[in-house]
């Protein structure tokens, strides 16, 4: 039961098959790996085996599909404008990968790959070294201008500039932490509260308040499922609104 | 920074079992798993990407697009036969009012005919009984003539009888004629 009660216990990773150690770094297939390919096999099943027939009048999980591609299509294009569609890939993998993984973390004991730093701060990364890298190969240094908004007087120049500089810096910062803090405070949230029925229960009278953390817990897994589907799309826009800068770097 | 006053409160309240388990430290900030995790993160991603930039992605907007241009040719379709259609209904009503036309006219040429032929036939009819009338009337009238000239022959002979009775001569012929001649100028 003490284990039980450890809401941290659920984030460790796993080694399944160990390939050694490079330095201090084990290298390890885990658990984390898994629902990450599982995740992909996940997609690639909705998205390239339910279109196989590529039927006009499309069955459900052909409409699943259509139906993401042309949120995530919107979502893109109104947040980056013209010239977005060669983002389509990326924004399209981070979406669907972000989000798959959130929702198989809220399978009771399953894995929760997001709430590793890590991994939410190397796509955050990913993002913010498409911006710019596709900013510099298309606009040089043009790109620069990003950081010079049009309309300032010369004399705020500088400290706008400063702002604007330190405001690119935090966005992968920000892009990272969010994801991972929400999906890492959820569980935490949803252990802690779902530990409480059976610390009642086992503790004779105080039982017959049991169902109160039950609801409770009921409660947070909505909130929790909305989270996930929610981060994803927040993650998604955030890095739509960054490649616009790629795109558009004049503001 | 509140993180760490329940994270240590539990393990308290756990003895050291759970301590142990992971190395006492917090999991998402073991930095001695990072660069696993970023190999296969990379792995993985790396493959989604790939499978939806190259496979899902195109498939997709093919499907789309193919569905697209479907429903705008279906309807094109559907246009080009509703004004087909409305072009036969046009062509029908044309059609129907000319074979109307054309009966109307039929019939007026027929009864026009069957009128001029009846008029030929009632002429040629009436052609006939004049010319029978005419060669009736002529009859009659070479009857008459013939007749009248045997009147003459007669009313001769029958005065030569006379005369031969009432003297017992045979009376000349030309004095008869003469007498003839004076009794019809006398008449």
């Amino acid at each position: 039961m003490a284990v039980k009660m450890d809401p941290i216990h659920q984030f460790e990773l796993k080694p399944l098959v160990s390939f050694g150690h490079i330095g201090n770094q084990e290298i390890a297939f885990t658990q984390s790996s898994l629902y990450m390919f599982a995740a992909v096999g996940i997609i690639a099943l909705l998205t390239i085996v339910a279109t196989a027939q590529r039927s006009v009048v499309p069955g459900r999980m052909q409409s699943v599909a259509e139906i993401f591609y042309d949120f995530i299509g919107s979502t893109l294009r109104q947040s980056a404008g013209h010239g977005s569609e060669r983002f389509m890939p990326l924004i399209f993998s981070l979406f669907m990968f972000v989000l798959v993984l959130n929702m198989l973390g809220m399978i009771p004991y399953a894995f929760a790959v997001t709430s590793h730093i890590i991994v939410t701060f190397a796509l955050a990364l990913l993002v913010i070294g498409t911006v710019i890298v596709y900013g510099f190969m298309a606009h040089g240094t043009g790109f620069l201008k990003v950081f010079v908004p049009s309309g300032v007087p010369g004399w705020l120049m500088p400290m706008i500039v400063a702002i604007e500089i330190v405001s690119f810096i935090s966005r992968p910062i920000s892009l990272a932490v969010r994801l991972f803090a929400n999906v890492l405070a959820g569980h935490i949230a949803l252990k802690i509260f779902a530990g409480f029925v059976p610390a009642l229960l086992a503790a004779g009278a105080w039982g017959i308040i049991s169902p109160l953390p039950l609801a409770l817990s009921i409660a947070v897994t909505a909130l929790e499922f909305l989270v996930a589907g929610l981060q994803a799309y927040v993650f998604a826009t955030l890095a739509s609104i960054y490649l616009s800068d790629a795109l558009h770097p004049g503001h | 920074m509140a993180q760490p006053a329940p994270s240590t409160d539990t393990h308290q309240a756990t003895v050291v079992v759970p301590a142990s388990e992971h190395g006492g430290g917090f999991p998402p900030f073991e930095s001695h798993t990072f660069l696993s995790q970023l190999i296969w993160l990379a792995l993985a991603f790396g493959l989604l990407y790939y499978l939806m930039d190259k496979v899902a992605l195109p498939r997709i907007q093919g499907i789309l697009h193919d569905r697209a241009t479907r429903l705008s040719k279906d309807l094109d379709e559907a246009h080009r036969m509703k004004t087909e259609a409305e072009a036969a209904g046009a062509a029908y009503e044309k059609s129907l009012q000319d074979a109307q036309a054309k009966a109307r006219a039929i019939a007026q040429e027929t009864r026009t005919a069957l009128a001029q032929e009846t008029d030929a036939k009632r002429k040629a009819l009436e052609g006939e009984l004049n010319e029978r009338l005419a060669a009736s009337e002529a009859t009659i009238k070479a009857r008459t003539t013939e007749a009248m000239g045997s009147v003459r022959g007669i009313a001769s002979e029958t005065a030569a009888a006379i005369v031969e009775r009432l003297t017992g001569q045979t009376p000349d012929q030309a004095a008869l004629d003469r007498a003839l001649d004076r009794a019809a100028g006398a008449h």
